[in-house]
Order: structure tokens, then C-alpha cells, then sequence
């Protein structure tokens, strides 16, 4: 073993914030809710997700994609093999380990996409588990869209490899029903030079996801936006980890959400790990959260670990509030009705990661679904 | 014709240390067709006169009055009082981010004539105001004032004042911050507003630079929450040469 790989052994050990990958389940012992992973997370609710199942099924999924795009099946060897990283909780240890649906999305080398690869999952109330593998051959360029819709119980491991000089646009939107839980973990490995924008759309359901990033080579750049809208009693968990493993990288995470209703929890971890090699590299994460009514809560946590002082930039920021006055005054002052100038700013706060989608489908649909969120808030508070 | 009538405005707001008046007695009245402009120094209140006309959360008015045609304005919520037919361009204009300031724009003049602007001569309309204070039609598609120089901010303000064209409007240090080429062409826009002739304009400043392009009526000087001084802009000119010094040790002495 040489010295640097010891190094960078070393330097995930002392990552505290994370727990050591592994594929055996037994590895990750069943969560209390103290440890650090699991502490904002209500453990009770992703019970089922825990625990092996079983009748365990998949989501009912259709795709609209041509060739060169295949989808093939793969065993649980080579979803193994092909994984950017073992998992590193008990529910995407349990959801590969499990699964009965293995697939491998293939987008071949130097291929130019002109129209979005789209997914659509499907949940059939139930338990239901995946493992799946996106891969982006090098110089490939492509937008891959997951939706997920109807009612599940349902737990993933997602890896996405992008390859050198390949150009990525993943946007996934749970939407799920009602009642539903998902949870598990999206790995993503950007190559050299290549350029990955992951957009994460979160509205329905009891969200748990682990969301880690990491590069293959150095000019790797890796865009990460959220948008999240949490109900009353619904759970909303993003989990970041970017970690700066190569030089002259980058990142960028701008996750925006809006809570309303009693109980309603959002919670936005960043992590960035800064190693010793990654000399020259920048990164800025930002959460907001708008809150809406009483009895909302919203964690925010962003962190960072940073192992060298030779790099171009490395910031992050966290607000969480109600409607900023100053703007509703601005916007009221010119004629505008409080509940116009509500629905303008909270357009205007979502507007700059919607716009980003490059789907117009997507785009008119989140616009719509923003628009009836705040039909819900009204005039008053 | 008409009027914005102000009698015995006192303004406070809540500090820690409890409620601080800052208007002890404003009472100042604007026809149509008037310039008033109000001079005075930092921290006598000229800004608070202004943001709580508009019905700024921050300012509680304890007494008097301000009318706009008969109807009293302080009772009325800020979106009410601007469609009443007040405008106030503000001294630091708000970011919105993720607002375009065409759809701003549209937004604005939808609730202030409660129906929409025809669509082919509104977007002619927009270009055209954007242009008279030099900016691009590119404008429409930036959030409302996130990323503008201050110079664009004042201009943006101004843009609005022409397109949305309200009975009164009062200008909060427009003047501050520019440099002479955009402040003629903001004076100029002011200017077009008033020579409509029916409009009354309550022009806040702390220099006299700005009345060399913009003629006002009357000019009052405001120190310590009140007008210590009106007259014609000749005063302005005294003010020019000799500066506050004069009334704020008067204010002093009275108090």
C-alpha cells in the first residue's frame, strides 16, 4: 500500500460523519436514533425499510428511451461490481442485498442524446426494493429523468458512474402518494473533465436519502439542486456528501425547500470532504428553507472537512425563515396583494432550481405543483 | 385635481428600548402638479416620512393623518394605499429573486388597473420605458433588482414610476448614489411624469444636486421629524450654501 492511499484510508476513518461502506448488512445494525446518520431521521417510520421483507417487489417501471440507451438486468455480482460504492446505511445495504430487480441503464460512449431518457416508477402500495446502475460512457451526453409516482414502501441503491468528458443532466422527482416511505442511497461518480447536474425533486411521501458524490479524475464538475415542499406530518431527508477526492474539482449544492402544517420536517445535511489531494478545488452548498406556518421544522446542517488549504474556494450557507418582509413590501408597494406577492416570492424561490430542470414537461409540472401547494396556504398564514 | 394631505404625522418605531418617535408633527400638503421637495440632514427622519406613507410594517404612525383625495390612507394596507394612487421609489429597491421584472412588471400594473394590460401594446410599453431610462429590453428577463448596479436599481425605480404612471409619487433619495449622466436621465423621467400636469411628487433628497435638473415648487427643510423651514427654491440654494448647521441647532435649542 502506498503511502497515499494509507493517507486517504486514514482520512475516511476520520471522517466521522461517515460510516465505513460495506455490502453486509449485518454491518449496519439496526438504527436507535441516536447515532449520527440517523439522529434527525424518525426511525420509526422507515421501520419497514430495516428490516428484510418477504414479499418483496418492485415498482411497476416503464421507460421511454431508444437506441443506443439499453436497460439490461444484471446479478447481484455485477450490480456489485459496477457500484460506485458500497452502501453505507441499513436500508441501501438492505435494498441491494434484497432486491429482486437488478437493472443496468447503458448509455454507450461518445452518444448524443437529443430527447430526455425518461423513467417512470410506479409503486403498487407494497414493499418494494431496487438496485439499479446508470452508467454514461465517456464523452456520452444525456438527460436521464426518474419519476416516481403511486403508493410504496420502497428502498434503492442508485449508482450513477458518468465517464470522462461525459455530460450529465439526472433529474429524479419523488412524487410519490400519500402514505408512502422511500428511502436508500444515490452514489454518484463524476469522471475526468466530465460535467454531472443532479436535480432532486422531493414532494410526497416520507423521504430518507442518503446522496453521496465523488470524482474518477481530476476536472470533474458536479452540480447538485433540490426542491422540496413538506406537508403536514410528512418527513423530508436529504443527505449530501460530496467528497473531494481529486484535484481541480468542483461542486456546487443549492437545495431549496418550503414546509407547511404541523409537523412537517425537513432535514438537509452537506457534507463536503476536502482531502489532501484535492488541491485546487471549490465547492459552495446552500440549503434554504421557507417556512410557511407554525409548527414546521427544518434542520439544517452543513459541514464541512477540510483537509487542505490549497484549493480555489470552499463556502456554505444555511437560512431558514418566514417571508421575508422587505421583499413582500417591495412587491406590495407597486399594488400587488399580499397573497399575489406570497405567491410571486415563493414562485421566485423555486423558479431558480426549476429553471435549471431543462425539461419543459418537468418544468410546467413543478410550476403547477408549487402553484397548488400555495393554493393550500391562501391569504392568510 | 387632487391632494395628498399630511396633518400632525407623528411616526414612531419599536426599538429595545421601547417605542422611539421619529415624526413629531409632519403636516404637508401636495397638489396635483406640484414638486415638493423635502431636504434635511442624515437621521432627521426624511425616509421615515416616506416609508410610512407607503404603509411600511415597521413604522407605527400614533397620530394624525395622511389623505389622498379625502380617503385616509393609514388605515389601508400598502397594496391598498398603492392602489389608491401612491408610489413610492425606494432608496435601497428589494431583491426578489426568481421574479422576472417583466412579470413584475405585468403583476403590478394587472392589480393596480384590476385587469390585465393588453398583451401587444403592454410589452411596447415596457420596451419603451425600459429604453427612455437606458436599459436594455434583455431587462425584463433579469429577477427584480437581484444582480442590478445601484445605478440600474434607481433607473428600474423610475422605469416603474412612468410605466405605472400613480397620482403621487414620492421619490426616497432617487438622487443618492448616482452618477451625473444617470441622474439626468432619471431627472428626465421624473420630469416626463410631471409634466403630465396632474400628478404631485414628493422628491426626498439630502443634496441639491438633483433640483438643478428637477424644478421643485416648494422646497421644506426637515429636521428633527418635522419641517423647520419652507419656501421656494431659492431655499434650496441658501441650503446649498450654508448647509443644515443652522437648523439642527435650532432643533437642539427647542428641544
Amino acid at each position: 500500500m502506498s503511502v497515499d492511499t494509507l493517507s486517504a484510508a486514514i482520512e475516511t476513518v476520520e471522517s466521522h460523519l461517515h460510516p465505513t461502506p460495506s455490502w453486509n448488512v449485518d454491518d449496519h445494525p439496526m438504527p436507535t436514533g441516536r447515532e449520527e446518520i440517523w439522529r434527525f431521521s424518525p426511525v420509526k417510520r422507515f421501520r419497514a425499510l430495516l428490516s428484510p421483507s418477504d414479499d418483496l417487489g418492485t415498482l411497476d417501471w416503464s421507460g421511454q428511451f431508444s437506441a443506443p440507451v439499453t436497460v439490461t438486468s444484471l446479478t447481484a455480482d455485477e450490480a456489485r461490481a459496477l457500484a460506485v460504492e458500497a452502501p453505507v446505511d441499513r436500508v441501501s445495504s438492505l435494498a441491494a442485498e434484497q432486491t429482486v430487480h437488478r437493472t443496468h441503464i447503458s448509455i454507450p460512449a461518445n452518444a448524443e442524446l437529443s430527447e430526455p431518457v425518461v423513467f417512470t416508477a410506479t409503486g403498487v402500495d407494497g414493499r418494494a426494493s431496487d438496485h439499479y446502475v446508470l452508467s454514461v460512457g465517456n464523452f456520452a451526453r444525456a438527460t436521464v429523468v426518474v419519476k416516481f409516482e403511486g403508493r410504496a414502501t420502497y428502498s434503492e441503491k442508485l449508482d450513477v458512474i458518468v465517464g470522462d468528458g461525459a455530460s450529465l443532466n439526472l433529474i429524479t422527482v419523488q412524487d410519490w402518494a400519500d402514505g408512502s416511505v422511500h428511502g436508500g442511497q444515490r452514489s454518484i461518480r463524476v469522471g475526468r473533465d466530465a460535467q454531472v447536474k443532479a436535480i432532486t425533486v422531493s414532494i410526497g411521501g416520507d423521504i430518507r436519502l442518503q446522496e453521496n458524490a465523488r470524482f474518477a479524475g481530476p476536472g470533474g464538475s458536479l452540480q447538485q439542486f433540490g426542491l422540496y415542499l413538506v406537508d403536514a406530518g410528512q418527513h423530508i431527508e436529504h443527505r449530501l456528501f460530496v467528497d473531494h477526492n481529486e484535484p481541480h474539482t468542483s461542486s456546487n449544492v443549492d437545495y431549496r425547500g418550503a414546509l407547511q402544517g404541523r409537523g412537517a420536517h425537513s432535514v438537509w445535511i452537506g457534507d463536503v470532504l476536502i482531502r489532501k489531494v484535492a488541491e485546487g478545488i471549490e465547492t459552495y452548498e446552500s440549503n434554504k428553507n421557507l417556512v410557511l406556518t407554525d409548527g414546521c421544522q427544518a434542520d439544517s446542517v452543513p459541514n464541512l472537512e477540510i483537509e487542505t488549504g490549497e484549493i480555489a474556494g470552499a463556502g456554505h450557507s444555511s437560512t431558514t425563515g418566514r417571508f421575508d418582509d422587505e421583499q413582500l413590501f417591495y412587491l406590495r408597494s407597486r399594488g400587488i396583494s399580499e397573497a399575489e406577492a406570497r405567491r410571486l416570492v415563493v414562485h421566485g424561490f423555486f423558479n431558480d432550481i426549476i429553471r435549471r430542470i431543462g425539461v419543459p414537461d418537468i418544468e410546467d409540472h413543478l410550476r403547477e405543483i408549487v402553484e397548488n401547494e400555495l393554493a393550500i396556504v391562501g391569504d392568510g398564514r | 385635481m387632487s391632494t395628498l394631505d399630511i396633518k400632525n404625522l407623528h411616526v414612531s418605531v419599536e426599538t429595545e428600548d421601547g417605542p422611539k418617535p421619529i415624526l413629531k408633527g409632519v403636516d404637508l400638503t401636495i397638489h396635483s402638479g406640484e414638486v415638493h421637495a423635502i431636504m434635511g440632514p442624515n437621521g432627521s427622519g426624511k425616509s421615515t416620512l416616506a416609508y410610512s406613507i407607503a404603509g411600511h410594517p415597521k413604522y407605527t404612525i400614533t397620530d394624525g393623518s395622511v389623505t389622498l383625495d379625502g380617503v385616509e390612507l393609514t388605515t389601508l394596507s400598502v397594496d391598498q394605499r398603492a392602489r389608491a394612487g401612491l408610489f413610492l421609489a425606494m432608496q435601497y429597491p428589494v431583491e426578489v429573486p426568481g421574479v422576472s421584472v417583466s412579470n413584475f412588471l405585468r403583476t403590478a400594473k394587472t392589480a393596480l388597473d384590476g385587469e390585465a394590460p393588453k398583451v401587444r401594446t403592454w410589452v411596447k410599453d415596457v420596451n419603451a420605458a425600459l429604453a427612455k431610462m437606458q436599459l436594455d429590453s434583455s431587462f425584463g428577463a433579469r429577477s427584480v433588482n437581484e444582480g442590478f448596479s445601484g445605478g440600474e436599481k434607481k433607473r428600474h425605480e423610475i422605469a416603474q414610476l412612468e410605466l405605472l404612471n400613480p397620482r403621487f409619487a414620492i421619490l426616497d433619495e432617487t438622487d443618492s448614489g448616482l452618477d451625473i449622466d444617470a441622474l439626468k436621465v432619471v431627472s428626465e423621467g421624473v420630469n416626463r411624469y410631471t409634466a403630465q400636469g396632474d400628478r404631485g411628487l414628493l422628491l426626498i433628497t439630502h443634496y441639491t444636486r438633483i433640483l438643478r435638473y428637477i424644478d421643485p415648487t416648494f422646497v421644506h427643510v426637515f429636521v428633527d421629524g418635522r419641517i423647520a423651514e419652507q419656501g421656494g427654491k431659492e431655499l434650496a440654494d441658501q441650503l446649498e450654501a450654508e448647509g443644515y448647521d443652522k437648523y439642527v441647532r435650532a432643533s437642539r435649542v427647542s428641544a
